[in-house]
């Protein structure tokens, strides 16, 4: 290759906003309905059904605007947007041209290569789609109208992104800022932010943006970063051997590597939007804006820079913790009942991440309470219970969230402290064991550290290691 | 009439809204959308100069609703608006991207 080419990326990113009921119906939104029982006369269209907007989706909107630097748009409506296909059941989806409610946004991100802004064109609301199942049986599609009516936002970023690295810096900003203010959960594998990436490239130095393809099906953060990477070649191929990129969408197939043009519906795409008239518009004051701006949390960046003054842990656990706001909520709340943040931020980073990932969970799964975590911290500082002790009651505190006290009351786990009692095992444990006694007189250090367990052992665990150590060394 | 409708301008229309037109239907169409073009031409002689364009009739703003669940499982009432149905889902023609 002889010339050296830059990719431009700009994003369009959905966010299914975690209200409890659709954006323009009661009907819940709820996950795993049996198919069209989340459903009404508003949320499959039938005539003569009149929408009327949830106030929340309307706060998460704004919300999400002003932690994203954008201006709100004051006076603000709906619009149709016109298109026939079976997963719209009314033949137009409900959306924002005209007026979007946020607009002329920016936020930082940070990569390898420094920091930098990615612009954001606009933030509109929406309804997302039905669901089409295709019957191979009776050559017909299924339609469930579970999903039809849920509310999305759609974040457009301005064309700003030169690489994979950024747009992965700049979906996890947003995924960060959404989730701390619990606008939505941002899952991409199940579909609750999804990204399409429109990319061209054009040689260095060009000022005009090349012609642009914009791919669909991205699930993962992998994913977008292969498929980044495969567009730009494919891309800068073709103009290689002197043709021409086609404007389509392409779907990416992340098993093959590779994309494919979706099949150009015949005709163009014209959605003739108008105003929505059963909608009325919606008139925000100073005063709106305010109350929502001052229930904005405090966001990631400012998290860790307070952290890094506040709490005495490394710069890594900082980073873990703060990556997700249930772990940061956690953290503080153990902290501010009186836990030391150093344990609070061990029992995160290595009990309760070796359980996530076993359980193939998310921390915003995270059941036990910060209460129950302050407690079991106390019993080790106690030394109540040993430390393997510990981590038996928390894996069940972890799944069923018990109360560490009266656990480890009732199982009797409590370290027996009565010396004579320990004694009296120790003595036994050197009578049975004239082998390892003799190894460790003749120099083998190591020899006691089997007596130890055979020690422990006896005591069902319930003994504090470091004593028995200690009266082993005197006895022997 | 001022507006001329070209047969490609009806073609393009009968297929944004799905609609098969017979010969004569498409002359009578033709005709219809020319004289509501020209009806508009009509209201464009307005001076509208400093006049916001207007969406709503009546001055109503911000009519919301409060995110509580209202509605129950009526899948079998929706269910009877559909064109067919199969394991509680409406059934239409095979349609895929």
């Amino acid at each position: 290759m002889s010339k050296q080419y830059e990719t431009v990326i700009g994003l369009e990113v959905h966010v299914e906003l975690a209200t409890k009921t659709k954006i323009f119906c009661g009907c819940s939104t709820a996950f795993g309905g049996e198919p069209n029982t989340h459903t009404c006369p508003v949320c499959t269209g039938m005539p003569g059904s009149l929408p009327v907007l949830n106030k929340q989706v309307l706060e998460y909107a704004v919300a999400v605007g002003l932690a994203t630097n954008c201006t709100i748009t004051q006076y603000c409506k709906f619009d149709r947007k016109n298109y026939f296909y079976p997963d719209n059941p009314q033949n137009y989806q409900i959306s924002q041209l005209y007026l979007p409610i946020c607009r002329n946004g920016k936020v930082e991100i940070e990569t390898e290569a420094g920091k930098k802004f990615v612009g954001i064109h606009e933030i509109h609301m929406e309804e997302d789609a039905g669901k089409l199942i295709h019957d191979e049986w009776d050559d017909c599609s299924l339609v469930d109208y579970n999903r039809s009516g849920v509310p999305l936002i759609e974040i457009v970023s301005e064309p700003d992104m030169r690489s994979a690295e950024e747009v992965i810096a700049y979906l996890e900003k947003l995924r960060m800022t959404i989730q701390y203010l619990g606008a939505s959960d941002c899952k991409l594998q199940e579909g609750s932010m999804r990204a399409d990436v429109n990319l061209s490239i054009r040689e260095v130095g060009a000022k005009e943006f090349g012609t642009r393809t914009e791919m669909k099906n991205l699930n993962s953060f992998k994913a977008i970063a292969r498929a980044i990477e495969g567009e730009r070649e494919r891309q800068i191929d073709l103009l290689e051997l002197g043709e021409k990129v086609m404007q389509e969408t392409r779907r990416w197939d992340d098993n093959k590597g590779e994309s494919y043009a979706m099949r150009s519906k015949e005709d163009a795409q014209d959605y003739r939007y108008f105003p929505d008239p059963d909608l009325v518009p919606i008139v925000l004051d100073d005063a709106f804006l305010e109350e929502i701006r001052a229930k904005q949390p405090e966001f990631r960046e400012e998290k860790m820079r307070r952290y890094k003054q506040e709490f005495d842990i490394p710069e890594y656990d900082i980073e873990i913790i703060t990556g997700s706001k249930r772990m940061a909520d956690l953290f503080e709340a153990t902290v501010a009942i009186g836990s030391q943040p150093k344990k609070v931020s061990n029992w995160l980073m290595v009990e309760t991440l070796r359980l996530l990932k076993e359980n193939n969970m998310d921390p915003e799964d995270i059941r036990f309470s910060p209460e129950n975590l302050a407690k079991l911290i106390s019993l080790t500082d106690t030394k109540a219970i040993n430390s393997s002790v510990a981590k038996e009651v928390f894996e069940v505190m972890f799944t069923e969230n018990v109360d560490p006290e009266k656990y480890v009351e009732e199982k009797g786990l409590k370290t027996v402290n009565d010396e004579g009692a320990l004694r009296k095992t120790v003595e036994e444990v050197i009578a049975n064991n004239p082998q390892s006694v003799d190894d460790y007189r003749n120099g083998k250090e190591k020899a006691i550290g089997f007596l130890v367990g055979q020690t422990m052992k006896a005591m069902k665990g319930k003994a504090d290691p470091g004593m028995v150590n200690q009266i082993l060394k005197e006895l022997l | 009439m001022a507006n001329i409708i070209s047969d490609e301008t009806i073609e393009y229309v009968g297929i944004l809204a799905k609609l098969e037109l017979s010969p004569e239907e498409r002359e009578q169409a033709k005709k219809d959308m020319g004289s509501m073009l020209d009806y508009i031409d009509k209201l464009g002689e307005l001076d509208t100069e400093g006049v916001e364009p207007m969406s709503h009739a009546f001055p109503v703003k911000n009519v919301f609703r409060e995110d509580v669940v209202t509605n129950q499982d009526m899948r079998e009432e929706i269910l009877k608006n559909a064109p067919g149905e199969k394991d509680g889902m409406f059934v239409v023609p095979r349609t895929f991207e």
